[in-house]
């Protein structure tokens, strides 16, 4: 035994949550290979790894959604065997998943008491419940009303309902999965030290994220995991960002965002006056071929709504679009798909994918009409393209018939790219395309994008995410209420700082 | 190598998962055939020709034969053809008993005392087990050296006697049909409660379109076919009525063919003023009781077909696929390029289309149409689809699978007739068979674990 172990086993403090030789397979897959984990109190552990590293996995064995094929798990150093969530609940575990557990036609308290109603003379306890609540949200310095609808909160608000919940049911661990992947800054930072009050309540939080630089604010500890194994856990100030994604890859990257050689030609798709309602007005610009033109603002700026008026999937008021010097009529998807225009959505698993098809279907999907004889869909000649697709996007799916819904975030999206880019479109619209995807990925969706625009094609990114929106654009167009509210065309000079400053207004 | 097995073996199990329910259709099968096991011999003219042929391997030439028969008209079939067998043959007859046992005694005396006593006797087998027969050299001395034949017996159920099985896909051929289009339906998560209604409707609409433009039981073969045709499509724009305020306006699958179920039903019921309509010309059977090929019926025959186009449909063509997606996920579908409204509309249409073709095949069965056919026939077109595998929530589903699913419950129906179970007991075990057979669909997506899926 090493001096440092036998130091740490002289730490007086038990630890919260100690998970060992943790693993799991799927048919196929290997998810997890002999994970440790140790949780403190007062602890915020950050676990990072790729997609696919086995996160998920790990964070849903602890919530008893999934049962490990071996290894152990002790809460409060006494072993104890998580066969379901009640099981997980009852030993002060709560994961808070990326999509929200609320009701949202009912109200806040009755969401954080569903299920297990305080009841008095069998009536409801109506007050009992309210000052629960009230006395949870003081703790954790929040202010809402108990009585608000779920559905009518934002986000943020929905998320600290949920945190509450978690404290209403006595949790001491709490799980957080990418708690901050809708959230504007301000509401990051209102977390943050919703967190910090967790902390100093001696709560220990898992805290799973992409998002580095918030990591390192806000962890103690990080965990890195790749294909399912550990591959080291430090305290912070042992790591820095470049180290992270090393460990999270497993090799040495030099940049985050490829280089291109940035030759735009003429203007190629012109869009005039594109007017919906209230959310966009009135918008107007122009896409160069070769070129890549990053599309931010803050959430509810109306990017995405312009996205989709392009593309047809609503109808426009009013305005034109152009392509190459025609002007096009786009009444529906279909319209805008035949005219060479694709739109990979923000919500990949909702609009992008038929979760419960096969890769082939999803990849075949907007393509079938050139895959098909008299309607006959030559199934062959479908399969080959779809493997040349896996071979060059590197996708990695055991077989073509593999349920969209088995794969992991980066892989879907890989999918997503490739039904797209069978159709070989003039103008591809990204919505977020790196949103929940791991540090490799995103690097091989920025050389796909790039080599996309080194085609000729038009590209629009959508992002949110300042530093990728500079780092891949040639042109960033910001925008506000539905309106372009200002154009960087040098991006090399341009600031995080500049952006914001034209989104906020 | 082991790519290679690992993709039979993904094929195999994509092959139970779709079509599992094949397995409890053989079992019913052969429970069935276990269970109405039973005593088989022929019957009528056939009797006669295998009774004949024995009788001239067996009978010594110059002796003379008497054919017994019992009453009805089998008997009487068996007893002219063994005469012309037996005369064919050149055997001499000598006489034909049809009757009963006391006709055959005086027969035999009569011929005993005009020394024609028959050396043989040629029965059927209902005739062989009279007493008199079986007995006979202890009954008439005089006549204790004939020989008596009889048609042989073999075991045999019951269930699998040819005229069985035909009786079961006549059974289910309306319903199987109406199915096809109903798994369309239920692929895109939708549902279709009019088709009933529509069966009726159809079926009424044809006959009166007989009776009063096509000139009655007079009607040609064309203007019969023009005025099914006519339903047919009628019930096809019904269907794209219902799909229209789906796609337009929103409107729940459930509630829009609810109101096209009563809409259709009280049509039906205006039409034919409540009765029956039977002014047809008898030749309209020709589809639902006619036979082609090896003498199969012709129902079976356009079901079959049916089956094979809409399989293939569903399965290699780009609409197929359409269907399927826009069950699957509607607006990633729509975000894909696909026209789900035009896809939507069509397999409302179709499946009208089918309910009113199959009110044309339940009035050629019946020889008439009335506004009472097709009832309740929704509920069992959606258990055929529901029990063949294909998911409420859409998106799933297998036309051949329903095909079984249709088949599962003609065979229990059918089973049950023939092991004399009462008609109300019927209903309890199918609706109980129904639900196990969803039941078994789930546990064995789950993977046989009885515990699963959401748990608390």
């Amino acid at each position: 035994m090493s001096p440092m172990a036998e130091s740490a086993t002289a730490a007086p403090p038990a630890p919260l949550l100690e998970m060992t030789g943790i693993d799991k397979s799927f048919p196929g897959v290997r998810a997890l290979a002999g994970v440790d984990l140790v949780l403190h109190p007062g602890e915020v552990l950050a676990v990072v790894g790729e997609n696919g590293a086995g996160k998920s996995t790990l964070m849903k064995i602890l919530g008893g959604a999934y049962l490990p094929d071996s290894g152990r798990i002790s809460l409060n150093g006494k072993e104890t065997r998580i066969l379901n969530p009640v099981d997980a609940r009852r030993g002060g575990v709560a994961v808070i998943y990326q999509e929200f557990n609320l009701i949202p036609r009912m109200t806040v308290r009755e969401n954080i008491f569903l299920g297990r109603e305080r009841t008095r003379l069998g009536f409801f306890d109506r007050r009992s419940e309210t000052d629960e609540v009230k006395r949870i949200f003081e703790r954790i310095g929040v202010r809402l009303d108990p009585e608000a609808e779920c559905g009518d909160l934002s986000v943020a608000q929905q998320q600290t309902v949920e945190i509450a919940k978690a404290l209403s049911l006595d949790a001491r661990i709490i799980v957080m999965d990418e708690p901050t992947a809708a959230l504007t800054d301000q509401e990051v930072e209102r977390l943050f030290e919703i967190i910090r009050d967790l902390k100093s309540n001696r709560i220990g939080v898992i805290y799973i994220s992409h998002r580095l630089d918030e990591v390192f604010r806000i962890a103690d500890t990080i965990m890195v995991l790749r294909d399912g194994q550990l591959v080291g856990a430090r305290p912070v100030s042992q790591f820095n960002r470049q180290s992270v994604i090393e460990m999270m890859v497993g090799r040495r990257i030099e940049n985050e965002f490829p280089k291109r050689e940035a030759e735009t030609g003429g203007e190629r798709l012109v869009i005039r006056n594109l007017t919906r309602g209230t959310s966009v007005g009135g918008v107007s610009f122009s896409v160069r071929a070769g070129e890549i033109l990053g599309l931010t603002g803050l959430v509810g700026s109306g990017r995405t709504e312009l996205a989709r008026l392009i593309f047809g999937a609503d109808a426009a008021d009013s305005g034109s679009i152009s392509l190459d010097g025609r002007e096009l009529r786009i009444r529906s998807p279909k319209d805008a798909i035949s005219c060479g225009i694709c739109l990979l959505t923000e919500d990949r698993k909702t609009q992008g994918l038929v979760l419960d098809h096969s890769v082939r279907d999803n990849f075949g999907l907007p393509n079938l009409s050139g895959f098909s004889t008299w309607g006959f869909v030559r199934e062959r000649e479908e399969s080959e393209a779809l493997a040349g697709f896996v071979e060059k996007l590197r996708i990695k799916i055991p077989h073509h018939e593999e349920v969209a819904r088995n794969l992991s975030g980066g892989n879907q999206q890989k999918v997503v790219l490739a039904k797209w880019l069978q159709r070989d479109c003039k103008v591809i619209i990204f919505d977020e395309p790196t949103r929940g995807i791991d540090v490799g990925a995103k690097y091989e969706i920025y050389t796909l994008m790039n080599r996309l625009a080194e085609d000729g094609k038009c590209i629009i990114m959508i992002s949110s995410e300042l530093p990728e929106a500079l780092g891949m654009s040639d042109r960033i167009l910001v925008m506000r209420g539905g309106r372009i509210a200002g154009e960087i065309a040098d991006v090399p000079c341009a600031t995080q700082e500049q952006v914001m400053h034209m989104a906020v207004g | 190598m082991a790519g290679n097995r690992g993709r039979m073996g993904a094929a195999g199990r994509r092959f139970i998962a779709d079509y599992g329910m094949i397995f409890v259709l053989l079992l019913l099968c052969v429970y069935y055939s276990v269970a109405t096991l039973n005593v088989q011999y022929p019957t009528g003219s056939e009797a006669a020709r295998q009774v004949v042929a024995e009788c001239r391997e067996r009978l010594p030439s110059g002796d003379a034969a008497l054919i017994v028969a019992h009453h009805g008209q089998d008997a009487s079939d068996f007893a002219r053809e063994a005469e012309a067998g037996l005369k064919a043959a050149g055997v001499e007859v000598a006489g034909v008993v049809l009757g009963d046992p006391s006709a055959l005694r005086l027969e035999l005396e009569r011929l005993g005392a005009a020394g024609r006593a028959p050396k043989a006797i040629l029965a059927t087998r209902e005739a062989a087990e009279w007493r008199l027969i079986r007995n006979i050299g202890e009954i008439l001395p005089a006549s204790s050296g004939v020989s008596v034949f009889c048609p042989e017996s073999h075991r045999w159920p019951d269930f699998l006697k040819r005229n069985n099985l035909l009786a079961v896909a006549d059974r289910i051929v309306v319903i199987a049909i109406v199915a096809i289009g109903m798994t369309m339906v239920i692929i895109t998560a939708g549902i279709d409660l009019s088709v009933g209604s529509l069966i009726a409707f159809s079926a009424v609409m044809a006959t009166r379109l007989i009776r009063d433009a096509a000139g009655a039981a007079n009607a040609s073969a064309a203007g019969m076919v023009l005025c099914c045709l006519a339903a047919i499509v009628a019930c096809g724009i019904v269907g794209v009525f219902s799909g229209l305020m789906v796609t337009l306006f929103s409107v729940p699958p459930f509630i829009a063919t609810l109101a096209m179920m009563l809409v259709a039903s009280g049509t039906a019921y205006t039409l034919a003023a409540g009765q029956s309509i039977y002014e047809v010309p008898a030749s309209i059977d020709r589809l639902g009781r006619g036979t082609s090929l090896f003498g199969l019926p012709n129902t079976l025959i356009l079901m079959a077909v049916l089956y094979v186009v809409a399989h293939v449909m569903m399965s290699r063509t780009a609409l197929g696929r359409y269907v399927y997606a826009t069950g699957g996920n509607r607006e990633a579908a729509r975000l894909s390029g696909v026209p789900v409204r035009r896809v939507i509309l069509f397999v409302y249409a179709v499946c009208g289309a089918l309910a009113g073709l199959g009110g044309v095949v339940q009035t050629s069965q019946l020889q008439s149409g009335a506004p009472t056919y097709g009832l309740m026939y929704e509920l069992y077109v959606i258990a055929a689809v529901v029990v063949g595998g294909t998911s409420l929530s859409g998106g799933q589903g297998k036309i051949l699978g329903t095909l079984i699913g249709a088949f599962i419950i003609a065979v229990i129906q059918n089973g049950m007739n023939l092991t004399g179970v009462e008609s109300y007991t019927q209903n309890i075990i199918l609706g109980l068979v129904i639900l196990a057979a969803v039941l078994l669909d789930k546990l064995k997506q789950r993977g046989w674990r009885l515990r699963g899926g959401e748990s608390g």
